[in-house]
């Protein structure tokens, strides 16, 4: 997309080629004044060889070398650790919100055929107070900052007699936060299903659940792979709030190190690498399933499946986390 | 329930003042990324290379790293980001102008990590524009400052609306990490000091704490289903 916006206005000629040039050397000046302030400049003013505050990550003889990235390692490990069982706890929580609302929407809106009992009328009521409890608690979840959802469960569960290890703090809060918005994807994905779909199975004689787990939940989730993966980085980058709760993930452990080697901004450098690295990395991967999954879907004799509505999508993707 | 009572002064002003960190956030954010924004879509291949390396590493980074560099990584750069008190702005907005600078620190991190969302909103509702108007109008020999501002800028603004306020939400929630960092008194702030130091009981606190968030939030969110739905209506 960004290829075709821009060769739009792309009018090669003497004009762009001085403007280029002059923005090269601009950008490369910068790159350089950035470099400059990043490495050199807090040494000048201890007056240090720059090895001395960088030689630990970069020196292998070094004597913390090994120190430093044993414990980058173990951050790291603590990070992915916390990032898988939370969405996979988000994954089963989410699905299971997401297939309540569902039921809990046809409820509501079935109208009453024939005699109409008391009985029925309950039940309605039941299933219309249940529906406006969890789409408070949705807005609610979805409204509140991850890090005070993380911070309340830190301190809100001891008060009650429960305590578990911070691992578990994180873990809960994240889940919290992102099952709401993964249910709220693969709902609006398996609201967007063709009705036909569902008809279809029920007529070759599936029952409700097993035309849900065999035929339109594994279509939802197609629709909603990419926003899946885009949603991996953000708990990724989520899971670094855990230094809050004091949880030994990546900075955290980068905190400690720095503390111990008495250089601010050297390990931070090496931790951005790291996190850029792997999220966008794994942003690219997300690109090209929703690629692939493109490109499926035309060349399939199948009616064009209609996207999530944007406002999830974006909720998903421009949230980006934190 | 009493803390909410005795203490909504409290409650009060870490609610005005995170509303302070996300109105200057917002406005930093929004000129920064429609900068990055014609960075990433002009013509001259090296800016494009900074818009999209600009938006990659602050997209990839948790705001978390970014208010680290910024609030301990600026001091040992010898700055306390001292050019961010301009005189109008200091006097409206109190806490630019205390003696502890992370309030500012706490703005430039949430400023440079939401202006890559922003830049993203904005580009997409460039790309929603079809190709044929910015063909059309470099036809007409407009250039491409003139094709921005007279053909693109316009149509694509009514499809950036609900993505960039998806992004203002996002950036609301995430000043929440600012009280974390030392700006003290924020929402946030006020909810570790209730509940840690001074003690309070946690649910009043926790439900103090959330209102305020959730009503700068809701609405917000409220008001983007709306308009969305309004636009698909008009489409």
């Amino acid at each position: 997309m960004s290829q075709q916006t821009s060769v739009l206005y792309d009018v090669p000629g003497p004009r762009q080629r001085r403007v280029t040039l002059i923005s090269s050397v601009i950008a490369g000046l910068a790159l350089l004044v950035g470099a400059y302030f990043l490495i050199y400049r807090p040494l000048d003013e201890k007056g240090q060889f720059s090895m001395e505050l960088w030689g630990p990550l970069i020196d292998p003889s070094n004597e913390n070398f090994t120190l430093v990235w044993e414990r980058i390692g173990i951050g790291f490990k603590n990070t992915l650790i916390a990032a898988a069982l939370a969405i996979v706890a988000s994954l089963v929580v989410g699905t299971l919100l997401a297939l309540l609302r569902i039921q809990l929407k046809s409820l509501t809106s079935r109208k009453f055929t024939g005699f109409a009992t008391p009985l029925s009328y309950l039940l309605r009521g039941l299933s219309r107070l249940l529906s406006a409890i969890t789409r408070v608690c949705v807005e609610v979840f979805r409204g509140l900052p991850v890090v005070i959802t993380i911070f309340f469960v830190a301190r809100g569960f001891p008060e009650f007699g429960v305590t578990f290890d911070n691992l578990w703090y994180l873990v809960i809060g994240l889940t919290i936060y992102n099952s709401v918005v993964i249910g709220e994807i693969l709902r609006s994905g398996m609201e967007g299903l063709p009705g036909g779909q569902a008809e279809a199975a029920s007529a070759i004689g599936l029952s409700p659940f097993q035309s849900t787990r065999m035929i339109l939940l594994p279509q939802a989730f197609r629709i909603m792979l990419p926003a899946l993966i885009s949603q991996l980085v953000v708990v990724l980058k989520d899971t670094s709030l855990g230094f809050i709760i004091s949880y030994e993930e990546t900075l955290n452990i980068g905190k400690q190190i720095i503390g111990a080697l008495e250089n601010p901004i050297q390990v931070y450098v090496v931790i951005a690498v790291l996190f850029i690295a792997v999220n966008y990395s794994l942003s690219k991967l997300a690109q090209y399933v929703q690629r692939r999954l493109a490109r499926g879907r035309k060349t399939a004799n199948t009616p064009a499946q209609a996207p999530p509505p944007a406002a999830l999508m974006s909720q998903a993707e421009g949230a980006g986390g934190v | 329930m009493n803390v909410l009572i005795d203490k909504f002064d409290v409650f009060a002003g870490g609610f005005w003042l995170t509303l302070q960190i996300c109105l200057l956030a917002a406005i930093g954010a929004l000129i920064l990324g429609a900068i990055v924004a014609v960075l990433r879509i002009s013509p001259v291949p090296p800016l494009r290379a900074v818009g999209t390396t600009y938006v990659n590493v602050f997209r990839n980074l948790p705001l978390t790293v970014v208010m680290f560099f910024a609030a301990f990584g600026l001091p040992a750069l010898g700055s306390n980001a001292d050019f961010l008190r301009i005189p109008v702005i200091d006097s409206l907005f109190t806490r630019l102008g205390t003696d502890l600078p992370y309030f500012r620190f706490a703005l430039i991190a949430l400023v440079l990590y939401t202006a890559a969302f922003v830049c993203e909103a904005l580009r997409s509702g460039v790309n929603a524009v079809p190709a044929g108007q910015a063909e059309a109008a470099r036809s007409l020999g407009l250039t491409f400052g003139q094709n921005l501002r007279y053909v693109v800028l316009p149509q694509s603004w009514q499809a950036s609306v609900v993505p960039l306020g998806s992004v203002i939400i996002a950036m609301i929630k995430n000043s929440a990490l600012a009280g974390f960092f030392g700006v003290v008194g924020d929402l946030s702030a006020t909810a570790d000091q209730l509940t840690g130091a001074e003690g309070y009981a946690f649910i009043p606190v926790a439900i103090g704490i959330s209102v305020g968030y959730l009503i700068m939030t809701v609405p917000l969110g409220t008001l983007l289903d709306r308009i969305e739905k309004r636009q698909a209506v008009a489409r």
